[in-house]
């Protein structure tokens, strides 16, 4: 039989009940004569034990949760870096201590792998000893059943082959059963052959239990490989612009280890237009980004982008993430040239009336000037106070749009070649133009959409020509979600199999008794609780107990 | 939407909010008469108060559920005020379901007051206006995925009182087999109609007996004791919880990956470790271990009901702290 019983099992002992048990002991370990293979035996042993798992369980648990507590940079990059400006003591020994990459970081690793080699180790050697007992007959009749709970002793008027056609019949198809006989000689000397009866249904809990465990193995390695290959870029658009899925196109890209640059698909998606629904209040109900596929190889096809449905093209998949406004300016300098002209993302703060901010950065287009920086607050629709003052945004669409711009000059930093943020404006090396009018404040210059606006100092004007909308779109190639989705399928049928099928054994003893009647024994085993244990040993052997349906049965099954 | 509906909505909520505390009440009445010597097989009139008023309470329950629904013009669980609406509503309908089959009156005092509670902190902290839902949550997941959740809560929660009352019945037992007291041991083998009498005998006789054993012997008498005597044994209670927390991690498994494909279709992602997901997760993990714990060798069947109330209160936290205080792309309370 089974020559394999996982350690710490509940179940394993009882199996023990009719099976050999001189295999479920591991050998003790001695510590002196173990030897470096005898070590990493014990190691292995301890590894795979259902206790260590469980430790491992719990540390899992645990480690886990400082991920809910402290920021983390592949959620929210932006709060790390909050943290790190409120908490600058802190902040550096946390990260240390990996606390703002938990998921990724070697402790958090070490025991979910840790996890799972004790999970292979332990699944493995049981699905081995699981598909030899799927082939293996049922268990051999316990001698005494007395130890049973689950017993029941009945005599019946039927002959013995009429009690076994009987109990087949109520058996049906979900039993595995083996009939055998035993001799006994009676106390009269004479000998005497007892026929008996070994059923066992339910393998498919320990089916369910092992393909969960595998479904939850297979969960792991296919999301490791999308990680390995799966590529992810971020982009900002304004309504009529396009790009490429291209590295260089988009505003940020990361890719796994084994991305593969020639085997990005060749699309590009056009912006058509953005539109959105707001209730009264300015709560959001709907946001549609209306887009152009367009590909080499097959006509454009126009379709929409909503938060919960995402394009798909023929392996990626591009979301909606944000939105918007995006005004059109045009800036002239001190000569009366363009020195900057086009669309300028600002980001809506979390507020009702989505404030976005954002920065017009103004290169030196003509020799001699300083670069120009005008810091920026878009009111979608503006509160003005009675002093004309704009003060905050009550709606988040373009009711009464008032643009609120505070002038800078100096260096913006733009030939230095390093990176830096788009959307604020770095005044380190810049000084703030007052207001001509009164010095001891900055300027300030209010636009409406097609008004112009001059520059104080004779800076130069700027016009607000439009305000566009911006979408953010996420462009995803991840080809282990399918895979991810199938082994989650997997696993909670399995899941559901383990818990909830009953596995069952049912042995009988039908003794020929005086006069024509048999005794009846029989004792039933459950794996685990089950409480409609008896229940099913009362179904099987219910035909015994009434005579007439039990000829009935034995006729329909002759 | 249709604010009418809505307000009667809140005001049928309001109304088995006051079923749940007279049916507290009544079970409580029933619960405590044990405390007092009652005959555990008398006729137990509270109770069947309680359980009528409970009904009342559930159906009421159900009726603002489904005008919050029409108020609203989709399904009622897109913000924490109606979850919590769905979780209790799925609690109370858990304990009807099983009582049909067995006799759970006992934990009627705590259901109701569980519900009750979540309900009084839904109304007075968590309430919102009956409304549309922003573009994040338009999605048939939003039924599958939250349905579902609220299911387990409200499945979770009723093992979780079961599994508070096993614990203290663990206790009461292995005090009774620690210190064997003629008074109380032959109703600890299920003759609880000679205690009803013997309860307050046993108080005066205990005395003398207890004189001569020590003093722990005579927590046999405590009113607590007296309560959990005629109540199913420990090991049966487990049972029952073991059976319910199986159910439950099962939807819950099912939350995370229904979860998991919402989330893929609306951030890109399936997995994220946002605040939610993490707490989700370690949920799943700490009530897996609780599974793995019972089929483990070593482990005394009353330590198990410890991992699902830590479980139970990680599922507290997830909803309550981690909605409100953690910045999460799950923050849907619309507070």
């Amino acid at each position: 039989m089974a020559t394999y019983h996982p350690e710490g099992l509940k179940t394993a002992a009882e199996e023990t009940l009719v099976e050999d048990r001189s295999s479920s002991k591991p050998p003790t370990p001695q510590g002196v004569s173990l030897g470096l293979k005898g070590w990493l035996r014990w190691m292995w042993r301890q590894l795979t034990s259902m206790r260590v798992a469980l430790l491992l369980l719990l540390l899992l648990a645990g480690v886990a949760l400082p991920g809910a507590f402290f920021p983390q940079r592949s959620v929210d990059p932006n709060a790390v870096a909050e943290y790190f400006q409120d908490h600058p003591d802190s902040a550096p020994v946390l990260d240390k201590l990996h606390l703002f990459d938990v998921f990724s970081s070697p402790w958090f690793s070490a025991v979910y792998l840790l996890l799972f080699i004790s999970l292979i180790g332990c699944i493995v050697p049981r699905t081995l000893s699981h598909l030899k007992n799927l082939r293996a007959r049922p268990p051999r009749v316990p001698r005494r059943f007395a130890r049973f709970p689950v017993r029941t002793e009945l005599r019946t008027a039927m002959p013995p082959e009429q009690v076994q056609q009987a109990l087949a019949g109520t058996l049906g198809r979900r039993y595995r059963r083996e009939w055998g006989t035993e001799s006994v000689t009676t106390t009269a000397g004479r000998e005497r052959t007892i026929r008996t009866l070994s059923a066992e249904r339910g393998t498919g809990r320990e089916t369910g239990n092992l393909i969960f465990h595998l479904a939850l193995v297979g969960l792991l390695v296919v999301t490791a490989w999308g990680s390995l290959v799966h590529y992810r870029g971020q982009i900002v658009i304004v309504e009529g612009d396009t790009f490429v899925n291209s590295p260089v196109d988009y505003d940020s890209f990361d890719t796994g280890a084994w991305y593969d640059a020639e085997g990005m698909e060749p699309f590009r998606i056009r912006l058509d237009d953005f539109s959105s629904v707001f209730t009264e209040l300015g709560d959001a109900r709907d946001f549609t980004a209306d887009v152009t596929l367009m590909r080499s190889d097959a006509p454009d096809r126009e379709q929409t982008i909503q938060v919960n449905h995402p394009l798909e093209t023929n392996s990626t998949r591009v979301y909606l993430s944000g939105n918007g406004y995006a005004p059109d300016v045009t800036v002239t300098d001190a000569d009366g040239e363009v020195a900057f002209s086009g669309p300028v993302i600002f980001l809506p703060d979390d507020d009702i009336g989505y404030t976005s901010n954002g920065a017009i950065m103004v290169p030196d287009t003509s020799a001699g000037l300083d670069q120009l920086g005008l810091n920026g607050t878009l009111l979608p629709t503006a509160v003005i106070t009675p002093g004309g003052q704009p003060v905050m945004s009550s709606y988040p669409e373009l009711n009464d749009p008032v643009l609120v711009l505070n002038v800078y000059t100096g260096d913006l930093g733009l030939d230095d070649g390093i990176p830096q943020n788009l959307y604020t404006l770095d005044t380190t090396n810049l000084t703030e133009v007052p207001d001509p009018d009164d010095p001891s404040q900055p300027a300030q210059v209010l636009l409406r959409p097609g008004e112009t606006a001059e520059l104080p100092d004779g800076l130069g004007t700027i016009t607000l020509n439009d305000i566009p909308r911006f979408a953010a779109l996420d462009v995803r190639y991840d080809p282990s979600i399918p895979w991810m989705g199938v082994f989650a399928g997997i696993a909670i049928a399995a899941l559901a199999a383990s818990l909830f099928l009953p596995r069952r054994r049912l042995w009988a003893r039908i003794i020929p008794g005086p006069g024509g009647t048999t005794v009846v024994t029989a004792a039933a085993l459950a794996r685990g609780d089950d409480p409609g244990l008896r229940a099913e040993l009362d179904r099987v052997l219910a035909p015994l107990s009434i005579d007439q349906p039990a000829d009935e049965q034995t006729k329909e099954n002759l | 939407m249709n604010t009418d509906l809505g307000t009667i909505s809140t005001l049928l909520v309001y109304g088995a909010m006051a079923c749940y505390v007279v049916a507290m009440i009544a079970f409580a009445v029933d619960v405590s008469a044990l405390g007092v010597g009652a005959k555990a097989d008398r006729r137990r009139r509270a109770a069947g108060i309680g359980m009528s008023v409970i009904h009342l309470a559930a159906v009421v329950h159900l009726a603002a559920i489904v005008l919050r629904a029409l108020a609203a013009g989709r399904v009622p669980w897109a913000n924490m005020y109606e979850f919590t609406l769905m979780f209790t509503f799925f609690l109370v309908a858990v304990f009807l379901g099983i009582q049909r089959r067995k006799d759970v009156r006992y934990l009627g005092v705590g259901v109701a007051m569980l519900a009750f509670l979540a309900l009084f902190l839904a109304i007075s902290v968590l309430y919102v206006e009956a409304d549309g839902v922003q573009p994040a949550l338009q999605s048939y997941w939003l039924v599958i995925h939250v349905s579902v959740a609220t299911l387990a809560t409200g499945l979770f929660g009723f093992s979780a009182l079961i599994s508070v009352v096993q614990l203290l019945q663990g206790r009461r037992e292995s005090c009774a087999t620690d210190h064997p007291d003629p008074a109380i041991v032959p109703g600890a083998e299920g003759d609880g109609a000679t205690d009803g009498d013997g309860g307050g005998a046993a108080g005066k006789a205990g005395h003398p007996g207890g004189g001569v054993a020590t003093a722990p012997a005579r927590t046999g008498t405590t009113v607590l004791n007296r309560v959990l005597q005629p109540l199913p044994a420990a090991a049966d209670l487990e049972r029952l919880a073991y059976r319910l927390n199986a159910v439950a991690f099962v939807a819950w498994t099912f939350v995370l990956v229904a979860g998991a494909i919402w989330a893929e279709h609306a951030w890109g992602r399936p997995w994220g470790w946002d605040p939610k997901e993490t707490w989700s997760f370690v949920i799943w993990v700490i009530y897996a271990a609780y599974l793995h714990a019972r089929v483990t060798t070593g482990w005394a069947a009353q330590k198990f009901a410890y991992f699902a109330l830590v479980g139970f209160m990680a599922l507290l936290a997830n909803f309550y702290v981690v909605n409100i205080f953690f910045n999460s792309r799950h923050s849907y309370s619309g507070l």
